[in-house]
């Protein structure tokens, strides 16, 4: 690591129509090194990745270097040609072309009279892929490969370009953690090569894991550099979020509350076998497990979208046969999806709607849909699981991870469920609104609401339920009691 | 005037906008270059056009917010009208009594909602894009109406079918009337009833409707049925004002309707718009063919400018919608 940094800026500040995204932020990257930049969303991490890329302007008295020099002005164009490259989340790769043509794209366009050169193409392609240490088949389309595949791709892309210094928009938050591990490899040996990364992500144990430094920014103002060495997930947690959260087993007895969910021998080909359970009243149950467990598709069976091969579901003592979600929902199931963006939430449409939408028998009167009612459904929801919003007629996409989830949370409250469950409730919701989401989980089973929360990750089950479930290949492998192992030991049987 | 525009578009909907806008402007550019055109005559003869055209349009518009199409709905207003024509002609045909005619437009809606609900079906359990299957139908339809009438027109029908579509009730054109009984059935419908919800959820995102618990075959199948069941009121109209059947009458307001729905501020890919909105477009639409033919310009004009209009809208929609984008602010 030189001395001097690639990358300085200082006192950037960018106003969006009054709103002050940015408040005089510094920030640096030495060469090669790896940089983590922290933040909940909304804290203006994206805005100052679009500074570095001359998206944004800053306003005046802003400084920015890069190498040593000043750049008065920078523009996406410089950018590209100084070698600054950002991988964002969704990629922004092409399905249907080749690994080839994605790494080899810039030259596919810059070809000689308007003509595609393909050797040159699979040459460069072929070469960066080396550099990362991967041999991938280029001539395979891209949709055939595994999103952690797909990221080598966008990051082997950058390096055509001589990527000097890579931003990595929340590189892991799709992958299982053996592809989590394998892509922190590959960010290590482009960091040895000597090309700076910086990474943007939520997982705090990857990025304690992998970098050297950290940047914590919070409502747009910068709280600190601190070196990784001896930093704690809880600290940068509070660095974060300003707040303190403490953790501790809420996890109690329920033996002598009714059964409400009752399992027995449920079984789909392929999927999951002999899974069997029972869940009481007021209870949480915590399924974790790697991905492709059967952890959804069990899910999904109970929620009546699939149909089991065998095996039995009752509710409250009644065998139920569910045709449709719509039994399911009509028994009082309520399932809240892994993928808010597409299945879990209507994105497009209004914050009111998506909260009625499973609901609307209930906001009837002489068979259509009673304004009145639907106001009132709606304002009691938002004011009751504290959602923040500007009118309940915005679009549901204009809120953040955090607060969407609570509308969907909400959605299901409103058919006045007995038994919720919820698939990877805290997915691209910040750490801070974590929290809040899980403090409703629990308030729900005080009131005794029966739950079930299927989580990647083993703290957020251990630490938010009675009981903890590890499912592997299609099975339950162990149960355990959080008062009696400690979460060291919990993840050590899950990754073993 | 802020204030104003907040309750206007509460109570319209933004998109009234551009076909009030739209209005205003035809109606200003008209009336000074046609002196003759602010009077009861060109308003008469907008009111007897407008109809035909507004009962397909809605009959399209129910496809569209669902993120779908139905490019059938000439031809099965076509042969709804054949079912009626047929219907009278067995039971007296210029001798019909009046509980025939009953008969007569029972077949037609039956026929209409038929042709809608095997649509319909055809689309929700096959999946396949509303485009295809709505194809299918149509060239089904007006190949099975050309072999049914050898191509030729169904006519004879007892005198009081006529009134329908040439006479007045209190002053306005019973189609006209007819029209906008319509055109509140829908508003009603998109806006209050279970069906308009969920048919504008699955236009947006059918699989997050499907998790919700919303039963989207079944609304497939209830729209095209419905929108099948509006071309035969349409088909009924077209008889009345013709005097006659025959497949292929109205052909080319096709894809006019999908104009007029886009017109109206319909999102084209499903799950946004309204009726009102539409009914203004088309009332714009009329007036631009009605006050050009005043000032004695080719009708083939009139059909130019329309699509001129169309792209006129479009850009002005880019340019407010990036002017609003400027000015809001983005985290």
């Amino acid at each position: 690591m030189g001395t001097e940094p690639l990358l300085s800026l200082s006192n950037i500040k960018v106003t969006f129509g009054g709103v002050r995204a940015l408040k005089g932020v510094s920030f640096e990257v030495m060469p090669g090194e790896v940089h983590c930049l922290a933040g909940e969303n909304g804290c203006g991490k994206s805005t100052l990745i679009k500074v570095i890329t001359g998206v944004y302007k800053p306003e005046d008295g802003a400084e920015l270097r890069f190498d040593g020099k000043v750049i008065p002005a920078m523009t996406p164009t410089l950018a590209q040609s100084l070698g600054i490259q950002v991988i964002w989340q969704d990629l922004a790769l092409f399905g249907e072309m080749s690994v080839a043509e994605n790494i080899g794209f810039q030259l596919a366009v810059n070809g000689k009279f308007g003509l595609v050169d393909k050797k040159a193409i699979d040459a460069a392609a072929l070469k960066a892929l080396a550099r990362l240490g991967v041999s991938l088949d280029i001539h395979r389309p891209l949709r055939e490969l595994p999103i952690a595949q797909r990221q080598i791709v966008a990051i082997a892309r950058a390096l055509v370009g001589e990527a000097r210094l890579v931003f990595m928009d929340e590189p892991t938050a799709s992958l299982t953690q053996s592809e989590a591990d394998y892509l922190i490899e590959i960010v290590r040996t482009l960091s040895a090569s000597g090309v700076a990364v910086v990474f943007v992500s939520h997982r705090l144990a990857e990025v304690l894991e992998i970098s050297d430094r950290i940047t914590v920014l919070r409502d747009g103002a910068l709280v600190g550099v601190y070196p990784v060495d001896g930093m704690t997930q809880s600290r940068v947690t509070e660095l974060m979020t300003g707040r303190n959260f403490d953790s501790a087993v809420i996890a109690a007895d329920h033996d002598a509350a009714p059964v409400v969910l009752s399992v027995r021998n449920l079984a789909r080909t392929g999927e999951f076998t002999d899974i069997s359970f029972d869940l009481r009243r007021g209870e949480t149950l915590g399924i974790t497990g790697l991905l492709g467990a059967g952890r959804t598709e069990l899910a999904l069976t109970l929620f009546g979208m699939r149909q089991p091969h065998g095996g039995e579901i009752l509710i409250e003592g009644k065998r139920m046969e569910f045709g449709s979600n719509r039994d399911a929902i009509r028994a009082g199931v309520a399932y809240l999806s892994e993928d808010r963006l597409s299945l879990g939430l209507n994105q497009p449409q209004s914050i009111a709607d998506n909260l009625v939408m499973a609901s609307l028998d209930h906001i009837l009167s002489n068979g259509l849909i009673s304004p009145t009612k639907k106001a009132n459904v709606v304002s009691h929801w938002i004011s009751a699981l504290g959602v923040k919003i500007g009118t309940p007629d915005d679009p549901i996409r204009t809120l953040s991870g955090g607060n969407q989830q609570r509308v969907a949370i909400a959605k299901w409250l409103a058919i006045g469920p007995k038994i919720l469950i919820l698939d990877a409730p805290t997915v691209g919701v910040d750490v801070g609104a974590r929290a809040g989401i899980f403090d409703i989980v629990r308030k729900l089973a005080a009131e005794g609401l029966s739950i079930i929360i299927i989580s990647d990750e083993p703290p957020e089950v251990y630490f938010n339920a009675d009981r903890v479930i590890h499912m592997a290949d299609g099975q339950f492998h162990a149960s355990y009691d959080p008062r009696t192992i400690s979460l060291t030991a919990l993840e050590a049987a899950i990754y073993a | 005037m802020k204030a104003f525009l907040q309750k206007f578009s509460s109570t319209f909907g933004a998109d009234m906008g551009g076909p009030l806008i739209a209005f205003v402007a035809v109606m200003a550019i008209f009336s000074l270059a046609a002196d003759n055109f602010l009077s009861l005559a060109t308003f008469g003869s907008v009111a007897f056009q407008l109809p035909e055209l507004g009962l397909l349009t809605l009959a399209m518009l129910l496809p569209l917010l669902t993120g779908g199409i139905n490019l059938s709905v000439t031809f099965a207003a076509n042969l709804s009208g054949l079912a009626a024509a047929w219907v009278l002609q067995a039971n007296g045909g210029v001798d019909a009594a009046g509980g025939v005619f009953v008969l007569a437009c029972l077949a037609a809606l039956a026929t209409g909602a038929a042709a809608g609900a095997l649509t319909g079906v055809a689309i929700a359990y096959t999946r396949a894009h509303p485009i295809l299957v709505t194809l299918s139908m149509m060239i089904f339809l007006r190949g099975l109406g050309e072999f049914l009438t050898r191509g030729g027109d169904v006519s004879g029908f007892p005198d009081y079918v006529a009134p329908i579509g040439h006479g007045s009730l209190f002053g306005l054109p019973i189609p006209l009337l007819i029209f906008i009984l319509c055109v509140g059935v829908w508003h009603v419908l998109l806006t209050r009833s279970k069906l308009g919800f969920g048919l504008l959820m699955i236009g947006s995102n059918m699989e997050a409707a499907e998790y919700s618990g919303l039963n989207t075959r079944r609304i497939v199948v209830l729209v095209y049925t419905l929108s099948g069941l509006m071309c035969a009121v349409a088909g009924i109209i077209m008889m009345a004002r013709f005097n006659s059947v025959r497949v292929g009458h109205g052909e080319s307001y096709l894809l006019i309707t999908v104009l007029a729905a886009f017109l109206g501020g319909i999102n084209p890919f499903g799950g946004f718009g309204r009726v009102l909105p539409v009914f203004v477009a088309l009332i714009v639409l009329q007036l631009l063919s009605s006050g050009l033919n005043l000032m004695g310009a080719n009708q083939h004009l009139a059909t130019a400018l329309w699509g001129v209009l169309m792209i006129v809208v479009m850009a002005a929609r880019t340019l407010a919608s990036h002017t609003r984008i400027f000015s809001r602010k983005k985290a």
